[in-house]
């Protein structure tokens, strides 16, 4: 039976491994490789990395990280930020990533979600889409949520479906940093609605918020960030938990 | 020494970075004289099977690979290219493992295409799969899967049972990705390098 897969998520700024909170406020929580290799032995089923780096030389820094990554690592890993042509998928493809997700350029020029996926496939493209409830609507931003995004979620994630994700990463920016629980309605939402599979990131503070997303919320997976980092949740403590709960989790 | 089928069919890393952990002298080639003097030989493979079989055919690959005598080991799209034919671009392949590619049935619960870990349902006890059992999850990224038959050493069910390892004389092959399936993937790799 098809697990449902726990991500560690790692924010990368400078070649090095950060958590924000709501974006803000960044920490240095280690090395990504180290980090990666840890979760790795300890059973994620999939790292993401994230590049927040703003500067040129940090975006080079991450592109010798991932062939750092692919080297030591044996599960598949996606890795993302600032991706925003076929040719910047296409290096990362090389060095070595099992999958990239694209967000900001994605909103802005759609069709490159087309592109990666006609030259690479659709299980190399990862749609990662932020939105915030306004007015009672979600809606998408960019930018790690600094700026609107001018669409509605469900018909983006539609459209992202269609113009060949293979995934798409749904992140709630209300929840996001909270420890308060995942957007779980949101999710079941999206997963009536698409035929690909839907991580859920955004919320995660305990193993009971993780395992209602994945049943009430029907999410294929989970991704969640300092509650690995600070060990607050271990992951063969999270996994035999889900287990216990009837989850199909690679333990 | 191992050598890795290079084909112009994109990412040969990750089956390089696994052979690199094992320890395990590779080369990555589509030459013929070195592919019939390898230890072992590996059919990766990532994308679409026509263009993926066109690819091979023009190194020439295609036709040494039938022929070879010592253990070839094809992973996803390489292992597809061994079968018969396949319903992605209705494509010839290689006619080595008896059973046709066709697409996964896609309904209720099954989303495809099969992205994550599964497990699988071991027939027999054949050295490529010591160590690993039924509840033994592997990762796969796949759309089409080779039909279940006799030279399936290993079935899993994702909307139909389908061949996730094949075994025919000296040629196998996985529908999963030993190379990114964590201890288990490296235990049947090394398993592989010591036929």
């Amino acid at each position: 039976m098809l697990a449902k897969r726990i991500i560690p998520c790692l924010d990368i700024k400078d070649g090095a491994t950060v958590k924000g909170i709501n974006f803000l406020g960044l920490k240095n929580v280690g090395d990504p490789v180290e980090l990666g290799c840890k979760y790795a032995l300890e059973g994620a089923d999939e790292l993401v990395y994230l590049d927040i780096s703003a500067t040129l030389e940090g975006r080079k820094t991450f592109a010798r990280l991932v062939e750092r990554i692919a080297e030591n690592i044996n599960i598949p890993f996606t890795v993302g930020g600032g991706i925003s042509s076929v040719e910047d998928a296409g290096a990362l493809l090389k060095a070595g990533a099992d999958k990239v997700t694209v967000n900001s350029a994605a909103v802005r020029n759609p069709a490159l979600i087309d592109g990666i996926a006609a030259k690479y496939g659709s299980q190399f493209v990862v749609v990662a889409i932020d939105a915030a409830r306004a007015d009672g609507v979600w809606q998408v931003t960019t930018h790690g949520g600094s700026r609107s995004g001018g669409r509605e979620l469900y018909s983006w994630a539609l459209e992202a479906e269609r113009r060949g994700a293979g995934e798409i990463l749904f992140t709630s920016m209300d929840h996001d940093g909270t420890k308060n629980g995942f957007a779980c309605e949101v999710y079941a939402r999206l997963h009536e609605r698409l035929s690909i599979p839907v991580v859920a990131s955004g919320g995660a503070g305990t193993r009971e918020h993780i395992a209602e997303v994945l049943t009430g919320g029907k999410a294929d997976a989970a991704l969640a960030a300092s509650i690995f980092h600070y060990n607050e949740i271990p992951i063969p403590q999270l996994k035999e938990y889900l287990a216990a709960e009837g989850i199909p989790v690679r333990l | 020494m191992v050598a890795i089928i290079d084909y112009d069919t994109g990412n040969l890393r990750s089956v390089e970075n696994a052979l690199r952990r094992l320890g395990a002298e590779y080369l990555l080639t589509a030459e013929e004289a070195v592919l019939r003097s390898a230890d072992h030989v590996i059919l990766p493979g990532v994308g679409e099977a026509s263009s993926a079989m066109r690819k091979l055919a023009a190194t020439g690959a295609a036709e040494i690979i039938p022929t070879l005598t010592r253990p070839v080991l094809g992973i996803c799209i390489g292992m597809q290219l061994m079968c018969r034919r396949s319903e992605e671009g209705q494509t010839e392949c290689l006619g080595i493992f008896p059973t046709e590619v066709v697409r996964l049935p896609a309904g209720a619960g099954v989303k495809v295409p099969h992205m994550g870990w599964d497990t699988v349902s071991l027939r027999g006890d054949d050295p490529l799969l010591d160590g690993l059992n039924g509840g033994t999850y592997l990762y796969y990224v796949h759309s089409y899967a080779a039909r279940d038959c006799g030279a399936a050493i290993a079935v899993t069910d994702y909307g139909m049972p389908f061949s996730a390892a094949l075994r025919s004389d000296n040629f196998y092959g996985t529908q999963f990705h030993p190379e990114k399936s964590g201890a288990a993937g490296e235990r049947l790799l090394a398993n592989f390098l010591s036929l």
